[in-house]
């Protein structure tokens, strides 16, 4: 049975290292700041006992104060899960860093968060849109888009 | 290995998505059906000569369909083709992937707005005498996607239609049906009449 | 004494469009391949032309009316959306499901890969060269399946079937024969499949050792299913994260070694196998008598909160993440499509192939073009 980690668990392995950059630790998720994503993105995957090697999926969700991007990784090796989130409060301009030198999977994925939402990860190769044509305004997954 | 870029992907994705939003632009009225024919023929009291009789038999016995394969319906349009529900009796188990060899246009499945350029070059590239059935509800009006940001509600649209199959999937029993219905349209043109 | 003289010609790599309207794309698919001669230098998947909304559709259609959505995303396996998507909310709602509607979910699921299975490896030996051939015969197989689902609930493609709490209705009585005789006689089917086409040499020549996926590289792409398995881990979400009723169940997951094509295509020959021991077990051990939906109100409020449901489906692990506010329509709606995510890494498969193998090394990956662009 996959275990999925406590958010507390982890956010205490992380204080340590990287402080100041736990926002929210809950039992299912944690929710970090979106500057120090990538770093603890990479401890998560380079630490041998986490071994976070498969991004299983990544999300987008518009709340209307902020934008959340949820990251659903699992270790193959460990068998087990952990949720991570990282918000971004700038609705006209937002902008997150990039996992995809982590994980590749984040390569499609954020594209189509880029397309659907407006989010823009930096550090990414080729960001453009996915789904919709070049030249489609708006992003409908945005609760203001009618 | 690096190899110099020998097209930018972003140039080409604008050039094509102004194509695509000036495709909705211009097609945002329902195309009529063209069965104003049917209606003529009664009224002129046209009767059907054996050169007419023929050349019917002949298109309606051998229709080609071409490769239209947006979605769902497209398997219940392949199943109709397989072993079960033999299409070939009827003389249309060649799906034709060039839209010049082929006569009939089965639209499978749900349309986007930008996949409705592309269908629009392929119905332009068939020749003449063509036909469209538009198979299942999404092809009908959008069907369940209808209120969708990007559906297009109906291939009648961008296309005309001459037969409307409903179903979510049609059933192959009803795709049979409906072709049955098609045959009987085209064995009433006349050539007189100088119907499209 | 003569000289040779060599002319040498100067050439340039030329971009060529696999547009969406082809007959080997499994769907609306388009490819921008730059090639030199006919060995792909790079290629560029462009998709979309089938985005019809489902995400945003979702928000405004209360949690049941959302299964009919669900199944017009994956087409050829409609049950598994079914299942996922209830499996998600069922988690988020903390809805419990009855024993006997987990055997028909489970039995229903298991004959759903088969039928998937048979159409994926059908169409791949289709684009292998063996033209009409072996569809036809995988077809008419699957039309047996499809008529135990026709039995069961009236459709043949887009089923509706599961329920937030079960299934939505009990199976008739001809239905569990049925399912005895079909599993009865499936293994000669396959067998007769095998003695032409597992040793055959064409299929060897042309899907051995081409398109390989590596075993690290497949893991960082995220992938899933036959995919993942085929380039040697072995992850099925059946067994690493059971859901439903699958740790009573005794079965093996078939892993490959090489990650190319044709091991694709022995992985998915034995999970049908697979799939036909879990039918027996889950036939003999179907309980007798009893619900097959617990009961849960008519419109279904979630407690505020969001769950990720996931399971096996036959092209991957199909996953949906849902986030409620409390309301009768969920807030966020995101489906993990395996396909779309097992199509990160096709460029990398297909670079330094030529124009006939990058046929076959999309067909191994089975797409379905609902699911890729929902």
């Amino acid at each position: 049975m996959t275990l999925a980690l406590s958010g507390k668990d982890i956010a205490a392995k992380i204080e340590g290292k990287f402080p100041k950059s736990v926002v929210e630790a809950a039992a299912e998720s944690l929710l970090v700041e979106a500057e120090s994503l990538s770093e603890i993105a990479a401890y998560l995957k380079n630490t041998p006992g986490l071994d976070f090697d498969y991004l299983t999926a990544v999300s987008g969700v518009d709340y209307l104060d902020c934008f959340e991007v949820v990251y659903h990784l699992t270790s193959i090796e460990h068998n087990h899960s952990l949720v991570l989130k990282a918000r971004c409060y700038n609705r006209e301009n937002p902008v997150l860093p990039s996992v995809v030198g982590l994980w590749r999977t984040a390569d499609f994925q954020e594209r189509e968060i880029y397309d659907l939402l407006g989010i823009s990860f930096e550090g990414h190769p080729n960001l453009k849109r996915i789904a919709l044509w070049e030249g489609f305004e708006g992003h409908p997954l945005r609760k203001d888009f009618l | 290995m690096e190899i110099e870029e020998v097209y930018s992907s972003r140039e080409l994705d604008k050039v094509e998505g102004k194509a695509i939003n000036e495709f909705i632009a211009g097609h945002q009225q329902v195309i009529p059906d063209p069965d104003r024919w049917l209606d003529e023929e009664l009224e002129r009291n046209i009767l059907l000569t054996s050169v007419d009789a023929v050349l019917n038999w002949a298109r309606r016995t051998s229709m080609w369909p071409v490769v239209c394969f947006p979605a769902c319906c497209a398997f219940e349009f392949i199943t109709t083709e397989a072993s079960r529900f033999d299409l070939s009796r009827f003389g249309m188990e060649i799906v034709r992937a060039s839209p010049r060899h082929a006569d009939l246009m089965i639209t499978a499945g749900t349309l986007t707005w930008k996949m409705a350029p592309q269908v629009k070059r392929i119905y332009d590239q068939m020749a003449e005498p063509k036909w469209v059935i538009a198979m299942g509800a999404c092809a009908i009006s959008g069907g369940i996607f209808a209120s969708s940001y990007s559906v297009v509600p109906g291939y009648n649209r961008i296309i005309p239609v001459d037969v409307y199959l409903p179903g979510c999937p049609p059933r192959p029993e009803a795709l049979i049906h409906g072709i049955r219905m098609l045959h009987q349209k085209i064995s009433r043109k006349s050539l007189i009449s100088g119907g499209e | 004494m003569e000289t040779t003289k060599e002319i040498v010609i100067n050439t340039e790599p030329f971009v060529v469009n696999f547009g969406p309207a082809h007959p080997s794309t499994h769907g609306v698919f388009r490819m921008r391949m730059t090639l030199d001669g006919e060995v792909i230098v790079d290629m560029e998947p462009v998709f979309g032309y089938l985005h019809r909304g489902i995400e945003k559709l979702a928000e405004e259609r209360t949690y049941t009316q959302i299964i009919p959505l669900t199944d017009r995303l994956d087409y050829l396996a409609s049950m598994s959306n079914n299942l996922a998507y209830c499996l998600a909310v069922e988690k988020l709602a903390g809805i419990a499901v009855p024993e006997r509607a987990e055997y028909i979910r489970v039995i229903i699921a298991e004959l759903q890969r088969v039928a998937s299975h048979l159409c994926a490896v059908g169409f791949f030996l289709n684009d292998c060269g063996a033209f009409m051939t072996p569809v036809l015969y995988m077809l008419r197989e699957r039309e047996r399946v499809l008529d135990l689902f026709d039995m069961v609930c009236g459709q043949r493609l887009t089923y509706n079937y599961m329920r937030v709490g079960g299934v939505s209705q009990d199976v008739p009585d001809e239905f569990i024969p049925a399912v005895k005789k079909f599993v009865r006689e499936m293994p000669g089917w396959l067998d007769e499949y095998e003695r032409l086409l597992k040793e055959n040499e064409i299929l060897l020549a042309r899907a051995k050792g081409v398109g390989i996926l590596p075993r690290d590289l497949a893991i960082n792409i995220g992938a899933s299913g036959p995919v993942l398995r085929a380039s040697g881990v072995p992850w099925d979400i059946r067994k690493a994260d059971p859901y439903s009723i699958y740790d009573r169940f005794e079965f093996d997951v078939p892993v490959g070694l090489a990650g190319d094509c044709y091991d694709r295509y022995r992985v998915r020959v034995e999970e049908m196998r697979q799939s036909l021991r879990i039918l027996r077990q889950a036939i003999k051990d179907l309980p007798r008598g009893g619900e097959v939906r617990s009961q849960v109100p008519h419109l279904i409020r979630p407690p505020v909160g969001e769950a990720y449901g996931h399971l096996e489906g036959p092209r991957g692990e199909l996953g949906f993440y849902l986030v409620s506010d409390g309301s009768i329509a969920p807030y966020r709606f995101h489906v993990r499509a395996p396909t779309f995510i097992n199509l990160t890494a096709l460029a990398d498969m297909m670079r330094g192939w030529k124009i006939a193998d990058a046929i076959i090394v999309f067909g191994s990956i089975d797409i379905c073009m609902g699911e890729v662009d929902r």
